[in-house]
This record gives structure tokens, sequence and C-alpha cells, in this order.
């Protein structure tokens, strides 16, 4: 039996297995391969027909409530370094603003939904690319044994100027990476409706070298206010949020997560991961060639003004 | 000088001589949670008091028509490799709903002096001041506009759609699509002999949201920020009662 929802806010009307069943696989895909899943669900709200502007809106709206859980448990277990979490998190709230801004100046022009595609393709084209390129050099390096990658421990960053102390990480370095990192992931957050996992985490390893316990837990902490100061900046500038869509999304993701850790499990981590990087690729490619292909129809309509 | 002759074969014409009484199925239509879209049926009678006459066909025109709006249409062009919207038109006022359902084609069963006056086809109801200098074919932008409508089932010509028996009892049903925008929906019923309208008749269907619907909606325009913040508290205990529900099962 079909049943047809009508959302609200952006006022179409949507099967309501098909929103469950979406969230429902994006939350397995994120379970299996612990991502936040906005990256995958935001490109898949569009290929449905739910306008840009409303899918980038819910979609941080979503990712609040799915990292709740998860920002408890590491704040239980004490994995997050609350003093790194809250200088990322003052970066993220003036990305976010700055994101927010640009989007509905671009908006104003008719050139919004370009700016979130584009930002997708170059996104989700490197990050698959990286993790692909990586997995296959996991796999062929799992055939032979010892070479091991040495992380390099002194590197420009500990020459800047303003240094902290953040105990929980171990670290004394300057408070200008970390704040650059969270505007950016803030910016990220605004345009593309996305917590900035992906890039924040290899950042905070790589870039800042926090110790690896502590950066989910951390990153979850910034995410979550920088995903909610984006839902209350876009509720109240573009009335984009629909409330309808992200519970239906929400309840088939919780589950699907669910689910999702359960089949990671038993998986090999190396499969697992060019698994993701495929698919990925895959939405990538899709993206770009809505951009690159000329469209069966050149004219679109928008309200006045936006 | 033709429009005036026109006007005063128009008036020859003895007032009333033919009046429509009609009905509608419903004339309030409810946008609930699971609306998929709605038919209405339009049906009627002719009222006269002379016998039928019989040297003109009598012709059914019916024209349904949702809150005007203004638009604007953009049109991609490729640059530097990737297709971008360029050019844009503003549209100051185009129905969001438009159907037509007549007897016959309208071209000829309704005199473009008479379209003109009572704005009965799709074309003349989209009313646009002008575009911008740098665009040349503003006409193609108002022709897409009405291009994508028809697509989407929100503009609808429908001819030799209305059914008329023994020239006094007419019927049509008009299908509204599930992507309606809520307002007063015009309904008006013309009767037309020889292209000219002998009488019209006009209605409101009320499209409105309603319920849960009403609601989010009034909420997340006049008190975004309680709307932001409730959002986010529905979707956090959402997800805490799904995932709670589901460990529950599970265990």
């Amino acid at each position: 039996m079909p049943m047809q929802i009508y959302l609200p806010i952006a006022e179409v009307s949507v099967n309501a297995f098909l929103l469950l069943g979406l969230g429902g696989i994006v939350g397995i895909l994120s379970g299996m391969f612990g991502v936040g899943g906005g990256f995958l669900m935001t490109p898949l709200l569009f290929f449905i027909g739910i306008p840009p502007a409303v899918a980038v809106a819910t979609e941080a709206n979503q990712i609040v409530a799915s990292s709740f859980s998860g920002v408890l448990a590491h704040l239980k277990r004490r994995t997050v370094d609350l003093k790194m979490g809250t200088v990322l998190l003052i970066g993220g709230l003036v990305g976010a603003a700055f994101g927010v801004q640009l989007f509905n100046t671009l908006k104003s022009l008719g050139q919004v939904d370009l700016l979130v595609k584009l930002c997708y393709v170059i996104f989700l084209g490197v990050i698959g690319g990286l993790m692909f390129i990586e997995s296959l050099n996991a796999i062929r390096r799992s055939c032979k044994p010892g070479a091991v990658a040495a992380r390099k421990k002194h590197n420009w960053i500990h020459n800047l100027p303003f240094k902290m102390k953040f105990r929980t990480s171990g670290l004394y370095i300057s408070v200008i990476p970390p704040l650059i990192v969270g505007v950016f992931v803030g910016v990220l957050a605004a345009i593309m409706g996305v917590g900035g996992g992906f890039i924040m985490v290899p950042a905070m390893i790589y870039l800042l070298g926090m110790p690896t316990k502590v950066v989910i837990g951390t990153s979850l902490f910034q995410i979550i206010f920088v995903t909610g100061f984006t839902t209350l900046l876009h509720a109240t500038t573009n009335y984009t949020v629909d409330m309808a869509l992200a519970v239906l999304l929400l309840v088939g993701g919780v589950i699907g997560a669910q689910i999702g850790t359960r089949i990671g499990v038993k998986m090999k981590a190396e499969q697992l991961r060019i698994l993701l990087a495929i698919m990925v690729l895959a939405v990538c490619g899709k993206l770009a060639l809505d951009l690159l292909l000329q469209p069966s129809e050149l004219y679109s309509l928008g309200a006045r003004g936006h | 000088m033709l429009r005036i002759l026109l006007l005063c074969l128009a008036l020859a014409v003895p007032a009333h001589a033919e009046e429509v009484v009609a009905g509608l199925s419903q004339n309030r239509i409810a946008i609930t949670a699971n609306f998929d879209g709605s038919e209405i049926l339009i049906f009627g009678a002719v009222k006269r008091e002379d016998p039928i006459s019989t040297t003109e066909p009598l012709e059914v025109i019916v024209a349904v028509v949702g809150p005007s709006e203004p638009i604007t249409v953009r049109r991609k062009d490729r640059r530097l490799g990737i297709w971008v919207n360029t050019e844009a038109v503003e549209v100051d006022a185009a129905p969001s709903f438009y159907a037509v359902a007549t007897t016959g084609p309208l071209v000829d069963i309704l005199r473009d002096t008479e379209d003109l006056r009572h704005q009965v086809s799709i074309p003349r109801a989209i009313r646009s001041v002008g575009a911008p200098q740098t665009v040349v074919d503003s006409e193609a932008f108002t022709e897409a506009l009405i291009r994508i409508r028809t697509k989407n089932g929100l503009y609808q010509q429908l001819e030799n759609q209305v059914e008329l028996s023994e020239d006094t009892l007419f019927r049509t049903s008009i299908a509204l699509p599930a992507n309606l925008t809520e307002g007063a929906y015009r309904t008006r019923i013309f009767l037309t002999r020889n292209g000219s309208v002998v009488d019209a008749y006009e209605t409101v269907i009320d499209v409105q949201k309603v319920g849960l619907e009403r609601w989010i909606y009034n909420l997340a325009h006049d008190r975004p920020l309680i709307y932001g913040i409730f959002s986010l508290f529905i979707a956090i205990v959402a997800g805490w009662s799904a995932s709670a529900v589901f460990r529950y099962f599970l265990t």
C-alpha cells in the first residue's frame, strides 16, 4: 500500500516508506562504516525531489538528533576534549553563520543549487577517491605485511602563536589551526547539510595531532552544537527545516544504524572501506553528470526573490 | 472599431436568456498529512425560459484558477563546461494552478476578445510586465513556465472534457495534484454561443492545510526560532525513542 505523506515545509508529497527506507539504508551504511551519513543523505534527498534548500536545512536538524546519544556516551566515558571541542566550536559557529549568509545570498541570485551540488561533487570526489586509493593500498599491504606508515610528530603547526594547553589531548599548540578547522567545518555544515566529521576527524588526527581515542567524541561534541546552530539559522532565515521529513528520516536512520553496526562487526575493515568509497564515488558521479550533461529542461521556476 | 461592434453584438443578445446553475462535489479541500491530490466534480444545468436556440451550438467552459504569485523563471546555459542558471525573467503574476475544461477546442468556442476580457485561456492568465533588456526572447520564458507547470499537472487544458447533454446538463471533473498551493481557487463557468459569453457563474474552492500540517507551517513562519528549537527537540526525542524501542525488541 503506497502511503503518501505531504511534507508541510517542502510542500511536496512523498511516499513515507521511501523516506523511512532511505533513512534506513543511510543508517545501515553509517552504522557499518561509522560515518555520519549526512553527506550521502542530502544528495539522495535531491534525487527524490526535495528542494536542495530544504534538504540541507533538514539534514542539519537530523544530524543533531542522530549524534545526540553518541555525544552522551562519549561524555560519560570522558573521551571528549571539552577545551579543544570549545575552540573548534567557536570556529564552527563563526563558519556556520558565514555559510548561511553565503547560502542566502546565492539563493537570491538563483545559484544556491549550483553551489550545493558543486560542493558535493568536489568533496565526494576527493574523499571517495582518497578512500578508494587508501583502501586499495591497505588491501595490498595486508598481503605484504611489515610496512607501516610513520606519523610525523613535529610540524609547522607548532610554530604558530597563541598557544594553549589541551590537557585531555595532551597537547600544547596554537589555537589558530583548530579555529580554522572549526570555521571550515561550520561553513560546510551550513552549505552542505553535513556534520563535517569526514573533514574534521582526519584534520584532528593528522593536522592537530590529537590522540585517536578523543577524536570521535570531540568531533561529535562540536558537530552537535554547530549543526544545531545551523538548523536554527536556516529555520529563522529561510524557513526550510521540515520537521516531518526529519522525523521520518531519523526513525529509519536510527534503526538502520543499529542493524549496520551489527553487519559492520562481521565484515573486514578494508572491504567495508572500499565499498563505501565506491558508493561515495557513484553519488559524486551522478551529481557531476547532472551538472555536465545538458538538462532536458533548461528552464526552472523559483519564487520571486529566491 | 471592431471591438465596439462586437460589444454591441454582445449587448444585442438578451441578458440572461440562458443562465448557469452549478454545483461542486466539494468547495473545500483540506491538505492533510496524507494528501495525495484530489478530484473535484463540477456539474450544473442551463436554466432558460425560451425554447432552446438551435442556430448556434451551446458550449460550456469551466476554469479553475489557484492563487497567483510572482515567479522567477531562470534559464540554464553552459558556462565553463557546466550548466548554470544565467538569465532570469520575472513574471509578475502566474496562477499556481490553472485548469480549463471545455466542450470543444477553446479557439473555436471563445473569441479572442472575450478571452481577453475574461482571461480564460492559460497564456492570458499569466501577467508579465517585461523582461530585462539583456533577454531578447522573453516569450520563451513564459512558454517554459506553462510547459513546466503543464508537466507537473498544475496547468491543464482539458478540451472536450466537459460533457454536455441535451444542451442543458453538463459535468466535468478536474484533478487537483498533490503539490497544491493553499488559497482560494476561483472556479468560473462560462456558457458561450458563437464564441461570445452568454452567461457566467463564479464560485470559490478553498484549499487549506489543516490539522498538524497547518500548525507546523504556521509555527515555522510565525515563530521560526521556537519552531527551530522545537524541531531539534522533536528530532532528538524521536531518534532516542526509536533506538530504545529497537533495542528493547532485540534483547
